[in-house]
């Protein structure tokens, strides 16, 4: 497939340099690949390549800080949605006036991910709607992400730190003084007297109603705040709904409440520490994760997987997918009033994976099971109750979940409360839902026939026989429905998977080494992860640290388009909304 | 007709709640104090009641299962002697890098000495990964089982001294017999392999100076 794409992207590539002289040219750095584009012709290039060249679904925008060369630069990466590779493109801007041209009027799914570039590093996106902080607070001083940015208690620029041994006396970090040199803040700041003008902001029909009031009229237009710490936002999520009478008129999602700066950890971090970290995203799915950071950094290694691990790889992510699903399901059902019956029933099954997860690799969630060039250990011959592994897992895939799931079908989908709950709720038109750079389910939930496995198959997914699901309607319903769809393919491919392994073989290339050098460049590994596209950008410089390491998070995009699902609907369908897009918050906020 | 879906679903609880009690007839409610018969319960064939009563019943954990990370050391003379040399890997592969260890000077030749002096890991920052377990050449540092950590005040209890981490071999093995088992298994085929190569070392050895006696 990506043999027959190849030329393409050549035609595509003479094209755009004939079409744009001077304003793109290739990006010629070693170990690099695409366009860099002129600022000035940005938004040009991007309507050329989406309305004339079909790369309809911008993937990731992210930023990365040259500190050398004084510069910052955003990189895209836009795909097409009837599959293959990605059209990278890239822009500089000087560091002390990072300036760039928006791309929301071209693609709205960058109204999250420029926020997040503007977050991080600072650069402003000219022309865009609503250019705040987005996981930071306001009022933070500072570009986290920038190379010159230090964290409180700040020890080292990279990892191992050189305290620990050979005269590793140990001390906390708590007892160093945290307002020293590490924490400032900005002049003229004072955090007792300061109130952020764009908090107050947020609350714009507050102040219209105090004001409509002093008209003399009754409103009945008001904010109410879901969260952060409310049931139904699956952990510490903000939602700023504007509501007239029970209608939503306007909804905003506040983020960054589990904001850790995981991207700069990852910088600090050698490439082998940071693979534990990739767990701890997506909280509920740290095997599809692991896969998706080691096939970014196998790409710059160009290691060869043996065959027996690609296998163990795939059974173990499609265990993944079913077991976020079963868990988006019985939470999305949770979230329609079913109070935890539904959920109990399906996290009953994904207790089984995680047995099986534990015996192989040695945690039931944090599994940090891949390795670069296969996986950790083999399969164990003994579970912990001595069953036989093989047994086991070969009787839950092959009995056991395809039952589960047709349970879970005969007892919620004809339920007539659930219908009416969902059927026509969030309506996510097609074409909508890839300018939102929506992906994964609530992607093909509206039909979009667009699954990574067969876009753009990594790993030895091409061996595999599965159907793309899609669901024409795009409602909530639909997303429920594809879950339980998906979820039996799946259970389709860990059978294919279990039956094709190799019995024996090796299952790491190479001898496992600590200390991995990573050759200079970037590279872009993505995997369909259960909720959608997770992607890792990453910059090595040849040494054993990522220069630049960012995760291109499903859960975080997906909800860019959560305010324009709700407008229009109750709050009580915000809830069901919010549910059927299935967000983890250590994922959304990094 | 309009309800069957609702009615449906209700089937499938009430087949859930009935599972429960067929499940207790069949083995008599054993299942909740054998082991052999909790094990069923909680396999794919399973299918009355799933949930165990923590802390009064509690589930085997995996061999592979991994929970703070622990020093051997092996009975020698009535005297503990670690398998650590202080190397410093473990401490440099740690990801949140939670070991510290202050390597053993000679006090004389200020030479170090391949043993630790003190070894912390503070157990608040340990995130579990195993990778001191894995990446250490010694199989001096292995992963723990013991999960019921809980105290009542981190700032001292959870930072774990030498003493505090030391256990013995015949712990590891007993917790994790099949590692063990391939280690050892490993460790006499190293030493075979060392021996037979001293054998022919040594044997060529004798046949070197042999060798110009026969030519002269």
């Amino acid at each position: 497939m990506t043999e027959a794409v190849a030329p393409a992207v050549e035609a595509v590539a003479e094209s755009l340099e004939a079409r744009f002289p001077e304003a793109v040219t290739p990006d010629k750095r070693a170990g690099y690949s695409g366009y860099i584009v002129n600022p000035d012709k940005l938004i040009e290039f991007a309507t050329a390549i989406r309305d004339e060249m079909g790369y309809d679904l911008l993937s990731s925008v992210t930023g990365v800080d040259y500190i050398a060369d004084g510069k910052l630069e955003a990189v895209y990466h836009a795909y097409k949605t009837t599959g293959g590779p990605a059209l990278v493109f890239k822009v500089q801007t000087p560091r002390e006036e990072p300036v760039i041209p928006s791309l929301v009027s071209v693609f709205p799914g960058a109204d999250f991910q420029e926020r997040e570039a503007y977050d991080m590093y600072g650069i402003r996106f000219a022309g865009h709607p609503n250019l705040k902080r987005i996981l930071m607070w306001e009022g933070f001083a500072g570009y986290p992400l920038r190379k010159d940015w230090k964290e409180a208690y700040f020890e080292g620029d990279l990892k191992p730190f050189d305290s620990r041994w050979p005269g590793g006396n140990f001390y906390r970090s708590e007892e160093k003084n945290p307002f020293s040199h590490n924490v400032t803040y900005p002049e003229g700041f004072d955090p007792d007297k300061w109130v952020s003008e764009e908090e107050a902001a947020q609350y714009p029909t507050v102040n219209e109603m105090e004001l409509a009031n002093a008209r003399g009229f009754k409103t009945d237009k008001i904010v109410v705040n879901l969260g952060p710490q409310h049931p139904s936002t699956h952990g510490v999520f903000r939602m700023l709904v504007t509501l007239d009478g029970e209608t939503i008129v306007d909804l905003q999602p506040v983020m960054g409440y589990l904001h850790r700066n995981h991207e700069k950890i990852g910088e600090r971090n050698t490439f082998l520490h940071n693979m534990p970290f990739t767990d701890r995203l997506d909280y509920i799915a740290s095997m599809s994760n692991n896969l998706g950071y080691a096939l970014a950094v196998e790409k710059l290694l160009k290691s060869k997987v043996p065959e027996r691990a690609e296998y163990i790889r795939i059974l173990m992510v499609e265990l993944t997918r079913i077991c976020n699903h079963l868990w988006a399901i019985g939470f999305l059902l949770n979230d329609m009033g079913a109070f935890f019956t539904p959920a109990l029933y399906a996290i009953r099954e994904r207790e089984l994976i995680l047995d099986f997860f534990e015996a192989v690799a040695g945690s039931r969630m944090m599994c940090n099971y891949m390795r670069f060039g296969g996986v950790s250990r083999d399969l164990p011959e003994k579970m912990m109750r001595d069953e036989n592994t093989l047994a086991f897992v070969n009787d839950m895939v092959f009995n056991r979940l395809p039952r589960a799931f047709d349970e879970l079908d005969t007892y919620l989908t004809e339920n007539e409360i659930i219908r009416t709950r969902s059927i026509g709720v969030g309506v996510l038109p097609p074409d909508q839902a890839i300018a939102y750079s929506c992906t994964g389910p609530l992607l093909r939930a509206s039909g979009v026939s667009y699954d990574l496995r067969r876009a753009e198959p990594y790993s030895i997914y091409d061996r595999f026989d599965f159907k793309v699901c899609t669901r024409p309607n795009g409602d909530v319903y639909d997303r429920y429905l594809i879950r339980i769809d998906e979820m039996r393919e799946s259970a389709k491919i860990c059978q294919q998977a279990l039956r094709d392994m190799p019995a024996t073989g090796d299952i790491l290339a190479g001898k496992p080494s600590y200390n991995v050098r990573v050759p200079a460049g970037e590279s872009y590994g993505r995997v369909e992860g259960p909720k959608g596209e997770l992607g890792f950008y990453i910059v090595s410089t040849g040494k054993n640290n990522a220069y630049r390491y960012h995760v291109r998070a499903p859960s975080f995009i997906n909800i860019t388009v959560l305010g324009e699902l709700c407008k229009g609907h109750k709050v009580a369908d915000v809830v069901v909304i919010l549910g059927s897009i299935d967000i983890v918050l250590g994922e959304t906020d990094r | 007709m309009y309800g069957l879906g609702v009615v449906k679903g209700l089937w499938v609880t009430l087949k859930h709640f009935v599972d429960t009690y067929t499940d207790d007839v069949q083995w008599l409610s054993k299942q909740y104090v054998d082991k052999e018969k909790m094990n069923a319960r909680q396999s794919p064939k399973g299918k009355g009641l799933f949930t165990v009563q923590y802390p009064d019943e509690k589930l085997p954990a995996a061999e592979r299962f991994r929970f703070i990370p622990f020093l051997l050391y092996e009975e020698k003379n009535g005297k503990q002697e670690d398998l650590c040399t202080s190397c410093g890997i473990c401490a440099k592969v740690c990801p949140p890098q939670c070991i510290w260890i202050v390597r053993t000077d000679d006090p004389v030749t200020k030479r170090p000495i391949p043993a630790p002096k003190e070894f912390y890991i503070d157990t608040d920052i340990c995130m579990n990964c195993g990778y001191c377990a894995e990446y250490c050449p010694f199989d001096a540092i292995k992963m723990d089982h013991d999960f019921e950590l809980a105290s009542y005040d981190r700032t001292t209890a959870h930072v774990y001294d030498k003493a505090k981490l030391s256990k013995p071999v015949s712990y590891y093995a007993g917790i994790r017999p099949t590692d063990y088992a391939a280690e050892e298994k490993a460790r006499a085929a190293e030493e075979a392999k060392k021996a037979a190569k001293k054998a022919t070392a040594s044997a060529a050895k004798k046949d070197a100076p042999a060798a110009p006696a026969k030519s002269e």
